[in-house]
């Protein structure tokens, strides 16, 4: 007899304008409850904007949004007891020691301080950070910077963790660290809404929206956002894969063609018809190249390819 | 509003100017700095005043006068003259402020008519010196011979004439010595919590928004007067320290008497750290870089404070729009109320006015300072 779990994050015709552009137009959406929700897009495409409206930083020009059910434009001062924000910047006290910081964060949500002080050491030892206890948090480097961050945002237990570009400047290894962590959250339940400017963290969500210039474009799972993938994208591997890249732009039937290391991806309508055309082009160029094949994309193949038969490439 | 939160943040703020040493410079340096520059620097007493003499006489009477001068503690006779030529050129190059000038028949005319004149020569143009100048010469000539006028010829001033016959009997009361530092260090006392208080808490705000740490602290419940009481109550009781250091300072080391009542001085003293906090905090909030609200601060303190507070100004001598002025500023009441503690030892009764003037402006202050604080980016 329980009642259908409602989202725990749910956005209608969000509208924000900042003066001369739109950074969100008639935004909506919604979050389930252990999604890990992915806003990905260039900069400057409305991800920072979205995640300051939904934290309740930021008032909407119009529209609502729900955190939990609550209100975040009416009552955003309730939302903020269930979420937790991490912001593009680091906001922590840098002049501040990591223990202080996590102490005032607890202090700040009213956690009782016998609970506080149970909680502090577990969660900074499963973040690996137990040894800089004592350390000034403006002495961290990026990626212990991003998981005191995270130690803040999680120490008094939030439903909904809004993370802006939370692994920007932080080195792979902390950065598989840190998605490690959310993986661990998601299954203790946490709803957790991400942005990213690394389209490979992207496809680690199990939700993912592509922003462009303030309008979501798309909003699928990973895997089915490959499926919408028009035409066929093709496999290039050479040593000389950049005159490669030159050399068949100019090509008919191609809508692009991504340098990646010793490969180019290049995506065509339709692959019967340009897999002859491109060998026989490269072979008059004499340009080494192994057989051409088809591929899967990846997801930078993907946002490109989408964004342009949305025909809103900048 | 919840006591814990408020603690948090004033916990925080505490560790912060604890590990930020202009904070400390400022709280606790800045105080001593200025009680030793304005405590020593503003004197509004004139005494060794350099003095030129040019004795046409030479004679025993003239010598006995000037000794009399120089036996004075307001003149230091520096230089002997020669003509009036010298004697310009003494006043033009500031060698000098006056020079006394004994008539070559200085003893015959004693002696013939039973008096003769002296003439003082007074660089007037800062013509309070000068004034004051002139009377003290007309006192050192009067004491030399009761009967003996003094004719002292303005330079660029009047001349002064003393009446002779009647008797002043003076009796001053509560600056008795008429030591002008009695007068001007309770006002330096109001000067440094006005400028240390609005100067520390104006970057309280404006820090947060330039580290980015506001952006985090505005997207938890924290409420804004949470913030502003959080973040005014360290610095408040810096306040009082200074305070207690401040009338230290000026009992046992200026030795100015101190007469009130202590209670009245916390009391009043809590009252006008609430407005100059709240004032310093409004800065902040207004303003979301510290270079620019620090600047803001010392404009509205340091220049209203010194200037139209009465702390070395009176100011029932200025003019009445500049008087009329004077009531918007703060600092003015606080003057009042540690001018009449320190020197006419005057009890909170006394006070009521000034007082009650304070605490207007600490309501509207804290109430203004609670909103203006927005928890929101824009």
């Amino acid at each position: 007899m329980t009642p259908e779990p409602g989202p725990m994050v749910e956005a209608k015709k969000l509208v924000k304008n900042f003066p001369g552009v739109f950074a969100v137009k008639e935004l909506s959406f919604s979050v389930g409850k252990g999604e890990i929700f992915g806003l990905a897009g260039p900069d400057g495409a409305g991800k920072t904007t979205v995640i300051r409206l939904l934290a309740g930083v930021m008032p909407p020009d119009s529209g609502t949004a729900t955190i939990d059910g609550i209100d975040v434009v009416r009552d955003p001062e309730k939302a903020k007891q269930h979420l937790s924000y991490m912001p593009q910047r680091f906001g922590l006290y840098e002049d501040l020691t990591v223990d202080e910081n996590v102490r005032f964060y607890a202090d700040i949500f009213e956690l009782p301080v016998a609970l506080r002080n149970q909680r502090i050491g577990p969660l900074l030892t499963s973040f690996g950070m137990e040894p800089f206890r004592k350390r000034l948090a403006g002495q961290l480097s990026g990626g212990m910077k991003q998981k005191l961050g995270l130690v803040c945002a999680l120490i008094h237990t939030p439903k909904i963790l809004l993370l802006d570009e939370p692994t920007t400047g932080v080195d792979p290894v902390s950065r598989r660290d840190f998605w490690k962590i959310l993986y661990g959250l998601r299954e203790e339940g946490v709803t957790i809404l991400i942005s990213t400017a690394y389209l490979e963290e992207a496809e680690r969500c199990t939700r993912l929206a592509l922003f462009h210039q303030g309008v979501m474009a798309y909003c699928d799972t990973p895997a089915h956002l490959k499926t919408k993938m028009p035409g066929k994208l093709l496999n290039i591997a050479s040593p000389r894969a950049r005159e490669i890249q030159k050399r068949i732009q100019s090509l008919e039937g191609l809508s692009g063609a991504l340098l990646m290391g010793d490969h180019v991806h290049v995506a065509v309508d339709d692959d019967l018809k340009r897999i002859p055309e491109i060998t026989r082009a490269l072979a008059e160029a004499g340009l080494p190249f192994d057989p051409v094949t088809v591929t899967e994309p990846t997801m930078e193949d993907l946002f490109l390819a989408l964004l342009k038969t949305k025909g809103a490439s900048p | 509003m919840r006591w814990g939160r408020i603690r948090a943040i004033a916990i925080k703020e505490t560790i912060q100017i604890r590990r930020d040493t202009r904070s400390l410079i400022i709280a606790l340096f800045m105080p001593f700095m200025q009680m030793i520059l304005l405590g020593y620097g503003v004197n509004l007493d004139i005494k060794h005043l350099p003095v030129c003499v040019y004795d046409r006489e030479g004679s025993q009477n003239s010598q006995a006068l000037l000794k009399h001068f120089q036996a004075s503690e307001y003149f230091s006779i520096i230089a002997v003259l020669k003509d009036y030529r010298e004697a310009k050129a003494a006043l033009d190059s500031d060698r000098c402020r006056i020079v006394i000038a004994i008539p070559h028949d200085f003893s015959q005319k004693l002696s013939d008519s039973g008096g003769s004149t002296v003439q003082v020569l007074a660089d007037a143009s800062d013509d309070n010196t000068a004034n004051i100048a002139i009377g003290y010469a007309q006192s050192v000539v009067g004491e030399f011979a009761g009967n003996l006028a003094v004719a002292a010829q303005g330079f660029g001033g009047s001349p002064a004439r003393l009446t002779q016959g009647v008797d002043l009997e003076e009796r001053v009361w509560y600056n008795e010595d008429l030591d002008s530092r009695n007068y001007i260090i309770p006002g330096v006392v109001a000067l440094i919590m006005a400028l240390v208080g609005a100067l520390l808490t104006s970057l309280t705000i404006s820090r947060e928004w330039e580290r980015g740490t506001m952006e985090l602290l505005i997207s938890t419940p924290v409420q804004p007067s949470e913030v502003m009481l959080g973040k005014l109550l360290p610095y408040f009781a810096i306040g009082m320290l200074d305070a207690v250091f401040c009338l230290v300072f000026s009992v046992f080391w200026f030795h100015v008497p101190f007469r009130g009542s202590l209670f009245a001085l916390f009391f009043t003293t809590s009252l006008f750290l609430v407005v100059v906090l709240g004032v310093g905090f409004l800065i902040s909030a207004a303003i979301k870089s510290q270079v620019g609200a620090s600047q803001i601060a010392v404009l509205v303190t340091l220049l209203p404070t010194s200037l139209l507070s009465g702390y070395a100004f009176p100011i029932d001598q200025m003019p009445p729009l500049v008087q009329w002025v004077t009531t918007l500023v703060f600092a003015r009441y606080y003057v009042t109320i540690l001018k009449a503690l320190f020197l006419k030892g005057s009890v909170l009764e006394d006070l009521i006015r000034p007082v009650l003037a304070m605490g207007i402006y600490a309501m509207v202050v804290a109430f203004l300072a609670g909103r203006a604080f927005k928890k929101r980016l824009d």
